[in-house]
């Protein structure tokens, strides 16, 4: 089968591009070059696309002996995932620059043009699984829980997922680290990427501020309804936040307080106690479905709303283009944007916006 | 490298000396430098005083666009930002150090446009030279790398001795490809390099007016004049000068090959794929363009997707030039010529060797319609 890699220079995409290769595909590599503003890595920053990570990317594709491209995806990515970005922390929203990414640029543009090419699947370096199921491919969770990352491929409709193929889902990080080790891939060392790629220094707050400037409002204690502090941006603050909110003056009982609510229009950042951020039910808006529809009938599933989160068990059904999850465990500090992924045991069955939650049991 | 460049390097290596030494294997590297310097010199018709080796093309032309602009400010004597010309089409090894001059020495840039075919204009040159009389100098490349187009060095050099103004022209692209008679064209400059006709990577030369004054970018041992300091590379220069006499003694005969193949390769493509069109001067015939060189756009292509996919089959071409990264850019040759953008980013170059033959030309012909098409689709994919 012919398949193309998508090898960012990391330990995975590196050993996922050695496993096709064993298994006797016809492989390519290629290297997404996702932004114009071309700097090489000094060692500490943990992009994923660096000249370095470039090169680190060529380096493996030279020792497998398969063809490696640079492909200039960064106008797309700029767009799709960036732009996007912005516009929902504009909107007071957290939204998933990975999963955007996930959605438009590897499994759409990226997965597309391949396509064209007459490749027959685009393989990554990502852990989860996929099993063959009657219905069509199924999305399922990586082995390794620390590792799994599903709740990012939530967005993969069927078509997608038909053509996609995840070699390294049913083993743990270590395995992978110790299999680049053998290969003696140079990479097997390298440190995991965690921040946002195009945010290398991770300062989310910084970036947005230079982004989005100065707009400055009041922080307001939900029970007392005094202000308590100004900020410069709405955006630099996250339903459910608690760091870094410098306020002077502890709550009257001395708990920590968290974020409760953004207010866009008049830039009110209100804080609270923990119990006034459980939210019991949820709406989701754009909905995926990765094999099929969830339908009007609820059903009970487990519900994420973070990369790295907790799944807890909700009930889900469809009413038009909303997706209503009623979460049988509370979960505490959901922010509008994010995404709420479903599962049904291991498996993806699909994901959407959050649009709305419901906060009173 | 040419079997008879790579024996001279290895007869050469089995003397380790340093030509600046005095000893005997010092004084054997000397010889070895002197002869192939002299070598080059009656090869392009011009004295060995003017050669002065470098460690390639880039450096050359660093060489002459920085030493001459320097030199022309210690001329006038003062640190008053001078004018450079240099045409918009220029490689990066010059285009890149006159920029710098622009924007790290103040200097005003003239980027001399070109018109459809890529060629400049003598009549706006004559015109800019006569405009101010604080030039530093002007850099005009012998032939394009890109689309092939040979400009008109001859009547360009005429026009800077006539202002007095150093006139330095790249030639890497040129040697072997077309008669050079450099005592005849009179430049102050001109840069060509070892790896292009089948001599060694690493070595070039900057062929200078002895009289011209340039001032080095690199000090050092005084070597090479007190132009280029730096320890000579005996082995390379005694391949590379066995190189440039192959490339001279042959170019007629080596010409005509080429063009032969290349014009098969127009022909065949502009019969068998729909919208290509050849860029660059449409002359096939002879003088205004590299025999070697065939330049075409593909609109509605993706030019990385078609370079992949002739890779699958085998033909190695090329987008023009690559970033860092390796990212096919659109040209600036091309942009420079009125070819908009995305058309720019679907063109491709094929050039000849002396080692092609006409079966490479049909499997070219055989692989790019239906590589065309689905680099087609592949950015239809990209736009919906």
């Amino acid at each position: 089968m012919k398949v193309l890699v998508a090898m960012s220079g990391g330990v995975d995409s590196s050993v996922a591009a050695a496993r096709m290769v064993d298994a006797g595909h016809d492989v390519v590599g290629v290297h997404l070059a996702l932004s114009r503003n071309k700097t090489y890595g000094d060692g500490r920053q943990r992009g994923c696309c660096t000249l370095d990570d470039a090169r680190d990317a060529r380096r493996v594709a030279d020792k497998l002996g398969i063809p490696f491209y640079v492909w200039d995806m960064a106008e797309e990515f700029a767009e799709a995932v960036i732009a996007d970005f912005i516009a929902e922390y504009r909107l007071g929203h957290t939204p998933n620059p990975c999963l955007r990414c996930n959605e438009s640029i590897k499994f759409t543009a990226v997965l597309d043009r391949a396509l064209a090419m007459d490749f027959e699947a685009v393989a990554t370096g990502h852990y989860a699984q996929i099993v063959r199921g009657p219905a069509g491919p199924e999305l399922h969770r990586a082995v390794d829980p620390e590792k799994d990352q599903s709740y990012v491929l939530g967005v993969l409709q069927p078509l997608q997922l038909a053509h996609s193929i995840f070699p390294l889902g049913a083993d743990t990080k270590d395995v992978i680290r110790a299999e680049a080790e053998s290969r003696g891939l140079l990479v097997a060392q390298k440190p995991d990427s965690h921040d946002i790629c195009f945010i290398p220094d991770g300062d989310t707050a910084g970036y947005l501020q230079r982004q989005l400037g100065s707009l400055p409002g009041d922080i307001v204690d939900a029970e007392s309804g005094e202000v308590l502090a100004q900020h410069d941006g709405t955006y630099a603050f996250t339903i459910g936040q608690r760091r870094g909110l410098q306020l002077s003056r502890p709550a009257a009982d001395g708990a920590p307080r968290y974020v409760v609510d953004v207010e866009i229009g008049s830039r009110r950042v209100t804080v609270g106690p923990p119990e006034l951020l459980d939210v019991y039910a949820l709406e989701g808006i754009k909905p995926i479905w990765t094999t099929s529809p969830l339908g009007e009938v609820p059903v009970d599933l487990l519900a994420q709303v973070r990369a790295h989160g907790v799944p807890v068990p909700a009930r889900a059904h469809q009413l038009d283009d909303r997706v209503m999850v009623e979460l049988l465990v509370p979960i505490r500090g959901i922010a509008l944007g994010q995404a709420v992924v479903l599962y049904d045991g291991t498996r993806v069955v699909g994901s959407a916006t959050i649009a709305a939650t419901t906060r009173a049991a | 490298m040419l079997p008879g460049a790579r024996a001279a390097w290895l007869a050469a290596s089995e003397h380790l000396g340093n030509p600046s030494s005095l000893h005997a294997s010092g004084r054997f590297a000397r010889k070895v430098v002197e002869e192939s310097r002299e070598s080059i010199a009656a090869d392009l018709m011009t004295r060995p005083s003017a050669v002065i080796f470098t460690a390639g093309g880039t450096e050359a032309n660093n060489l002459a666009v920085k030493g001459l602009y320097w030199q022309r400010q210690q001329v006038l004597g003062n640190n008053e930002p001078l004018r450079v010309l240099a045409s918009a089409i220029e490689h990066h090894a010059v285009m890149d150090p006159v920029a710098w001059l622009g924007e790290h020495e103040g200097a005003s840039i003239e980027w001399l446009r070109v018109d459809h075919d890529a060629r400049v204009s003598t009549t706006a040159i004559a015109e800019s030279l006569a405009a101010a009389s604080n030039v530093a100098l002007c850099t005009v490349m012998w032939a394009n790398n890109e689309v092939g187009t040979i400009e008109p060095v001859d009547r360009i050099a005429e026009l800077c001795r006539e202002f007095g103004v150093p006139f330095h022209t790249d030639a890497v692209q040129t040697l072997g490809q077309v008669p050079m008679n450099l005592g005849a064209l009179g430049a102050d400059a001109v840069t060509i390099s070892s790896h292009k006709i089948g001599g060694p990577f690493g070595v070039g030369a900057l062929i200078v007016n002895p009289v011209t004054g340039f001032t080095p970018v690199m000090h050092g041992g005084g070597q090479e004049r007190d132009i280029r300091s730096g320890t000579l590379d005996a082995p390379a220069i005694a391949a590379f000068a066995v190189a440039v006499r192959n490339a001279v003694e042959h170019q007629v005969e080596h010409a005509r090959h080429l063009r032969q193949l290349r014009n098969a390769l127009v022909k065949g493509v502009l019969a068998t794929v729909p919208g290509a069109v050849l860029n660059g001067d449409p002359d096939l015939l002879d003088g205004g363009r590299l025999p070697a060189n065939a330049h075409f756009s593909f609109p509605g292509c993706e030019g990385d997707s078609l370079l992949m996919l002739l890779d699958a089959a085998g033909v190695d071409c090329s987008t023009g030039s690559a970033c860092t990264a390796g990212i096919p850019e659109a040209s600036h040759v091309l942009l420079a010529m009125g070819v908009d953008e995305h058309t720019s980013r679907a063109s491709l170059r094929f050039s000849f060797g002396y080692l092609s033959t006409a079966a490479d030309v049909d499997r070219v012909i055989a692989a790019l319609p239906g590589a065309v098409d689905r680099a087609k689709r592949s950015a239809s994919s990209r736009s919906s």
